[in-house]
């Protein structure tokens, strides 16, 4: 196990490197970056002044080396529009989204769990049938539309829902099913295939046999089993959902890391751009290595291959 | 991850065939009848074919131009089915902000989704399937480094990198097409790995590397019409995705800019007037909702219809 741990923190470890190294190279792609800072109006001399200042004059390699090692210590950089430190913005915001991530991932699997297990008790039944055709629409609507559908209906017309803000948990509800329902169809569909192959095998016919109730085979015996494969998805969805709240943290305007990635990119606010790749990254990078941690120990046939 | 029902389904009539079975309908009839029966495949085709139709057939489809021609004097007409005074027979779908026809521009907003996605998949589908196939195939070293290439692209969250990128290099149609296609290629890699996988260490495999072809003989003969099935599902699955990134992108206005009628931009545009006018918003949410259903109904169907265990 210990050294599953280690090749696995490893790779993690090499993974996070290459992606501060892209992140870091972003600077690049819109050409000189000193000539985009200075603005349009600004003299040969300003530039150059930019440039030692920031230090662009050095070699590359020079500059993402001490980018990085400021990055280690939790500094990453200044923001050019607040002018405030980078970290600090970012970890006021950072609760907002993880909240946020949190309230979505839970909401999905809620939803799609029970609704895989009913589906694969009773294969090609109406209520299956009824399930597969939610996977079906789910994956077909379009986040920022659903989001808007359902603050036309839930926040004006019946007037349930506040529409904007983090004010309290009620604001929560709206953007949470708008950016969870998007990883039900998977998680149930995922639940049902394991729920099927599971409740086919020999040990389940052996705990009925021994005349366990039908609920402890079910959820003692069976989903304990086909719940390991979702347990993986679920943590890969989650990071994905950090990523993709940018859409629906500007919808519903809730000051989550998203929305501050969508600020910073209309103030070219590139330090902050790159602080916001860079920490939704890692923390991608983290969720996915205990995932897999918890799957190892879950699961002891994973950690001997 | 249906496959599971299938294999429920098929080997329940596992009785021995009877003498009319055995004259058996030719292997055209077969696919034809297998094809034409999937819902999925009937549905998700019709809707498809008619919005293909809908982007070739644009201009000649209604009299306006998406863009140019503005009626300032009759903007926010509602669509036809709406109770209000202000209806034109002229615009049957009503009329945006700025006067311009919502037929007219929802038809050419066809033409971007088709062209975004087709093309982002192209380029997704090229690298993916090159990575994949050879960390499948080669395995060793070159699957170890596949594999950390797919790591790292997963942990970048796409939405993000993409609207930076974008931002940063500058936004039109054809950057935001590249943009999407050299960032989603990770489920190409992903499933044309483990799919070639399996296939490599099959017996005709083994025979055509004891006759001596060549490796991209192998790949290109024995390796890729075994695994096209896959492919062709996972780019179906693919441009769904890049038509949605796109439309999210357009959405938060940093994919296709104004006045190009993409459907993103168009539901970002009424977003304002939702609450007075919710068509506005309606019309090319439904729109982009129907082309995505589509898609996937196909990709699912053709998943059904060429898995192997289906074949009865």
């Amino acid at each position: 196990m210990l050294k599953f741990a280690l090749r696995r923190l490893g790779v993690a470890v090499l993974v996070a490197l290459t992606v501060s190294l892209l992140t870091f190279s972003m600077i690049y792609l819109s050409g000189d970056p000193a000539m985009a800072l200075a603005g349009e109006t600004a003299t040969q001399q300003d530039i150059e002044n930019i440039r030692r200042v920031y230090g662009f004059d050095q070699p590359i390699i020079v500059q993402y080396l001490s980018w990085l090692g400021n990055a280690v210590q939790g500094d990453l950089g200044r923001s050019h529009y607040l002018k405030t430190d980078v970290s600090e913005v970012i970890f006021t915001r950072l609760p907002n989204t993880m909240i946020l991530g949190a309230c979505a991932i839970s909401f999905a699997l809620l939803l799609a769990i029970p609704l895989g297990v009913v589906a694969a008790m009773r294969p090609n039944s109406l209520i299956d049938r009824m399930a597969l055709g939610i996977a079906v629409v789910g994956q077909a609507l379009p986040s920022f539309w659903f989001a808007l559908i359902l603050i036309f209906f839930l926040g004006i017309t019946y007037r349930l829902l506040p529409i904007t803000g983090t004010d309290s948990w009620m604001n929560f509800i709206m953007p949470s099913i708008a950016l969870g329902y998007y990883v039900t169809p998977g998680v149930m569909r995922l639940t049902r295939a394991g729920m099927l192959e599971v409740l086919g095998s020999d040990y389940i016919r052996t705990a009925k046999a021994k005349g366990l109730r039908p609920l402890t085979v079910l959820f003692k015996h069976a989903l304990r089993n086909a719940i390991i494969p979702v347990v993986s998805l679920a943590a890969v969805q989650f990071g994905f959902m950090l990523g993709g709240s940018i859409v629906i943290e500007t919808i519903f305007a809730i000051n989550g890391l998203g929305f501050l990635a969508w600020e910073s990119i209309q103030r070219a606010d590139l330090p902050m751009m790159q602080a916001i790749v860079l920490v939704l990254s890692i923390i991608y990078i983290i969720i996915t290595f205990l995932a897999d941690m918890m799957n190892a120990w879950l699961d002891p046939r994973i950690r001997v291959t | 991850m249906s496959d599971t029902v299938n294999k429920n389904a098929s080997s329940m009539p596992s009785v021995a065939p009877t003498p009319e079975q055995v004259t058996e309908p030719s292997a055209g009839a077969v696919i034809r009848r297998r094809v034409f029966g999937h819902y999925g495949i009937v549905i998700g085709g019709t809707i498809l074919l008619l919005i293909f139709a809908m982007a070739i057939f644009a201009p000649y489809l209604t009299n306006f131009d998406p863009i140019l021609d503005q009626d300032l004097g009759n903007k926010m007409v509602p669509p036809i089915w709406h109770d209000s005074p202000k209806v034109n027979p002229d615009h049957p779908l009503g009329t945006d902000l700025q006067g311009r026809d919502y037929l007219t521009r929802l038809v050419h907003g066809a033409q971007i989704s088709l062209l975004i996605g087709f093309a982002a998949m192209l380029i997704s589908g090229v690298i993916g399937t090159a990575l994949g196939v050879a960390a499948g195939y080669f395995g060793g070293r070159v699957d170890m480094v596949v594999n950390y290439l797919i790591t790292v692209r997963l942990s970048m969250p796409v939405i993000l990198v993409a609207l930076a990128v974008v931002s940063l290099v500058g936004s039109s149609l054809w950057i935001v097409i590249w943009v999407l296609g050299l960032l989603i290629w990770d489920r190409f890699a992903v499933v044309m790995r483990s799919t070639t996988l399996q296939v490599r260490n099959l017996d005709y495999v083994a025979a055509a590397q004891a006759a001596g072809c060549s490796v991209p003989r192998i790949i290109m003969t024995e390796i890729m019409p075994n695994i096209a099935n896959h492919l062709i599902v996972v780019a179906t699955l693919e441009m769904a995705h890049a038509i949605l990134l796109e439309a999210a992108l357009s959405f938060l206005g940093l994919g296709v800019q104004p006045p190009a009628p993409s459907w993103g931009l168009m539901i970002s545009e009424g977003k304002g007037m939702m609450f007075f006018d919710p068509w506005l918003v309606g019309i090319p949410g439904a729109a982009l909702f129907a082309l995505i259903l589509a898609i996937n109904l196909l990709g699912d169907g053709i998943r059904d219809v060429t898995a192997p265990e289906n074949r009865n």
